[in-house]
């Protein structure tokens, strides 16, 4: 018995360890490569401890043409995609949490199953009419693009944020003088402005991350994945390094902030 | 401080009818318990008066003013919740003058008042907490003050004491009616717990089903009930209910109890065969340990000493009954007992509608 339970540990604790392996490796070498020297890429055999740091790759990366103009589209494409996507996700949210109308579980499945579409298959019309309405190569269209993708994640987040506030509080501030609109205003969402900030936290991570929308919608007007995706082919080794560094570490901080309401909306309890 | 009225209230969701057509009067000063078990719509009869439910149909007036159609905000009621509903974003003090701050009174009546209530409610070395810093008596104690403050024209109680233990509950039972005797409110308090509202209402209203069975005081509805559903309620151990059927002899009327026949008064509208409920508190039951002249026998069963008291389970032919004893006395299972019932203490209900008779 005793023997058995020791087995079932160590295969779960195995388990999960080449699990984060999998995950960290990448992750760990593109760091690594990022801050060695540009040289370093091409030695043999590969340094694996971060023994000569050096700012030199990721200066190289950041100096390029391109770089800076594609950091600043994404920032302005994620933020606002954030705006737009809590503008029209938090009601909804709110709604799903709040009250109970006919179709409630029909839309909650509707907005799950808007993820199914395949982007590939989408955005040909897509930049068709982004074309046709004088919309194609900015910042808007990759937002709103990148809205419709964000929107599942934003309403259910925000409705397990709102399910988490009683009614009570609520009712409680009603019959202390509130309106429904005022009492959602100083009770519910005090209450949920940490949960609602992981959320469009979230969504930056979601929107800065996109490479396929982002490159078929834009020529000139490129976010950073999509430069980077453009120039692949061309580039040396070290400049893919420091691109997938630059791009990564964003979403890595945030997602390490916001990990208790992922895990929330995942149905997971953090402990 | 207003007295409250309900006219024909009806309240449903959906498919389930809440509220049969409910009235009401609560008087100015009054402490009315709504009473039943869960699901009778006793909350939902709290709500409604509060604003939170919207009635399909009927009135609600509080003082002279019909307060229907209005939003909660508009009633000038305060409501105390079974979860208290403590605002975990605001300290105490700010809790406490949520409510008067919504009415733009001035800062220096509202810090008097919040002191006020902080007073009367042991709260003064609290208000920099934060909810999450007291404790659930604590907590409750903040809704009922932030209720307080409001000066509302009825205060409101939906099972204000049902999440805390049970010595505490008992602290905090006491707590509130004297705090009724001190501010004279008009309070609406809904509870299952029948002791609860024995012991704080001036009057009780049970309900089963969304209907009002009885409306009474305390010692009324415990000592006369209206059905059997408030006497089975009602006190612990519940009223005792014996089957039998009603006999009119030349002697005069009898009541024919598992083959024994007792004395029964003339009752207008009893038919002769007639079957009939025997109900009777276990306090009133007189136990005899020889036969007498209109006694019962029955075979004791269960002994369960309460240390006021000793709680024994009975059988009379196939019905069982409740009996309570001194604690001295020694009984046994499997021994005799003869019991009579004293006619006045008596209720005499209809077996096929569970009506009391009279």
């Amino acid at each position: 018995m005793k023997r058995g339970s020791r087995m079932a540990d160590l295969l779960w604790y195995g388990g999960a360890a080449l699990l984060a392996l999998w995950v960290l490796a990448p992750i760990y070498l593109i760091g690594l490569l990022a801050f060695s020297p540009r040289m370093a890429v091409y030695r043999w055999p590969r340094p694996l401890l971060p023994l000569e740091f050096s700012v030199e790759t990721m200066q190289f990366f950041v100096n390029a043409t391109g770089t800076l103009a594609a950091t600043r589209n994404s920032v302005v494409v994620a933020l606002l995609t954030m705006i737009l996507s809590l503008a029209l996700g938090a009601p909804a949210g709110y709604a799903l949490a709040r009250f109970i109308f006919p179709g409630r579980e029909a839309v909650r499945m509707g907005i799950l199953m808007t993820r199914m579409f395949p982007m590939a298959i989408l955005s040909i019309p897509l930049a068709v009419t982004f074309i046709r309405i004088g919309l194609y190569d900015t910042p808007w269209a990759v937002a709103l693009v990148h809205t419709a993708m964000a929107l599942p994640f934003v309403i259910l987040i925000t409705s397990s944020v709102f399910m988490a506030i009683p009614r009570d509080l609520e009712e409680a501030a009603m019959t202390l003088g509130c309106s429904p609109l005022t009492a959602f205003l100083r009770v519910s969402l005090p209450l949920a402005l940490p949960g609602l900030a992981a959320a469009s936290l979230f969504t930056f991570v979601i929107s800065w991350n996109e490479v396929f929308a982002a490159t078929i919608l834009t020529l000139r007007q490129r976010t950073l994945p999509a430069l980077v995706l453009t120039v692949l082919n061309e580039s040396p080794l070290y400049f893919r390094f420091a691109g997938g560094f630059f791009m990564v570490a964003p979403a890595m901080i945030i997602l390490l902030i916001i990990r208790r309401y992922l895990f929330n909306l995942w149905g997971v309890v953090s402990r | 401080m207003a007295r409250v009225r309900l006219e024909r209230i009806r309240k449903t969701f959906g498919k389930v009818i809440a509220l049969r057509d409910v009235s009401l009067t609560i008087e100015d000063g009054e402490f009315f318990v709504l009473l039943g078990p869960s699901g009778c719509g006793k909350t939902t009869l709290l709500r409604c008066v509060a604003g939170l439910e919207r009635v399909d149909h009927g009135c609600i007036f509080i003082g002279e003013r019909e307060v229907t159609g209005l939003p909660p905000r508009r009633r000038n009621i305060a409501m105390v919740f079974q979860s208290y509903a403590v605002f975990p974003h605001m300290k105490v003090y700010d809790n406490i003058a949520f409510g008067l701050r919504m009415r733009r009174v001035p800062e220096a009546e509202v810090r008097r008042r919040v002191e006020r209530a902080a007073t009367m409610l042991q709260l003064e070395g609290l208000l920099d907490r934060y909810p999450a810093q007291l404790s659930g008596g604590q907590r409750q104690r903040v809704a009922v003050a932030r209720a307080l403050v409001m000066q509302p024209d009825v205060l409101l109680m939906d099972e204000p004491l049902s999440n805390l233990d049970a010595l505490l509950r008992l602290h905090a039972r006491a707590e509130l009616k004297r705090l009724h005797q001190e501010t004279g409110m008009t309070i609406i308090y809904v509870t299952h717990d029948q002791v609860e509202a024995m012991s704080l209402g001036d009057r009780i209203a049970v309900m089963r089903e969304g209907e009002i069975v009885q409306v009474d005081t305390p010692m009324r509805i415990y000592e006369a009930p209206a059905t059997v559903f408030v006497g089975g309620f009602i006190g612990n151990p519940p009223m005792n209910f014996l089957r039998g059927v009603a006999e009119n002899s030349e002697g005069g009327w009898s009541f024919v109890l598992e083959g024994y026949r007792l004395p029964m008064p003339e009752i207008p509208g009893v038919v002769p065969q007639q079957p009939l409920l025997l109900g009777i508190r276990a306090e009133h039951i007189r136990i005899e340990a020889s036969p007498q002249p209109w006694t019962v026998p029955v075979t004791v069963s269960v002994v369960e000493p309460l240390g006021a008291q000793v709680l024994v389970t009975a059988y009379l032919g196939s019905q069982t009954l409740k009996l309570t004893l001194p604690p001295g006395r020694a009984v046994e299972p499997g021994q005799t007992l003869w019991l009579s019932f004293p006619p006045e203490a008596v209720r005499w209900m209809d077996a096929q509608s569970g009506q009391a008779l009279r």
